[in-house]
């Protein structure tokens, strides 16, 4: 089990209701947290659609979690 | 090679200056503007929501990458943050280099890249009060139905 802080940005802060929760998982990469906060607040966006950023970089969604991670979970962006 | 998140309107006529170069023989331009629709919806405003640190380091990623792939001499992008009402300038990208086809190409470029990599969400909000964020896989849903299965803030 590990400790991670986890963000959320426009339409993921508005469905999970907050802009950022501390959660405790046993999510081995960041995609998998995905899945897992995804069915937690609902999220609609298909995972390949979405972006995650771990500890302020860009990341794959394969990237291994460590306890004391930031995630940020990015849904589609619409720059422009 | 500068990107910007601005959170005032976007001056062209400066920024383009701010490139002048007396080695480049072209000069291209891209502005992208707040449109009054958007897929058949009558838009008021628009509001967009930017992490500007990692805007700002993808933006530059893309304009080093715009200057290994093109024969430019100097380009920038910046991009609003914020509430936007019509007709202003949401995005503006500007490139130099000696001969215009470069310049052409790396503009292009730029602008697809950014609108596809930068983490910036945009909100629109409708004639009917109602408002949803672009390619929202949910917000799509429900205007199509005409109907809503999740809140939206409203403006």
């Amino acid at each position: 089990m590990k400790r991670v802080a986890v963000e959320y940005f426009a339409v993921f802060r508005e469905q999970a209701g907050t802009a950022g929760e501390q959660l405790d998982t046993e999510a081995a990469t960041a995609g998998d947290l995905f899945v897992e906060c995804a069915r937690r607040h609902g999220f609609a966006d298909p995972r390949e659609r979405c972006k995650v950023a771990v500890n302020d970089e860009l990341a794959p969604w394969e990237v291994a979690l460590a306890d004391g991670d930031q995630v940020l979970f990015f849904p589609p962006v619409a720059g422009g | 090679m500068q990107c910007r998140i601005e959170t005032s309107p976007i001056d062209p006529e400066a920024l383009k200056r701010s490139l002048g170069d007396v080695r480049a023989g072209a000069f291209v331009a891209f502005e992208g503007w707040v449109r009054d629709h958007n897929e058949g919806r009558a838009v008021t405003a628009l509001h967009y929501e930017v992490h500007e640190r990692l805007a700002i380091r993808e933006g530059e990623r893309i304009l080093e990458e715009a200057r290994a792939r093109y024969e430019i001499l100097e380009a920038a992008c910046h991009h609003r943050a914020g509430d936007l009402a019509l007709g202003e300038v949401a995005v503006w990208v500007g490139v130099v280099s000696r001969h215009r086809a470069a310049a052409f190409e790396a503009c292009r470029y730029i602008i697809d890249e950014v609108k596809t990599r930068l983490p910036i969400w945009k909100k629109e909000f409708y004639v009917d009060g109602d408002s949803g964020w672009v390619n929202c896989a949910g917000c799509a849903a429900a205007h199509g139905a005409h109907g809503h299965t999740h809140a939206h803030e409203q403006a």
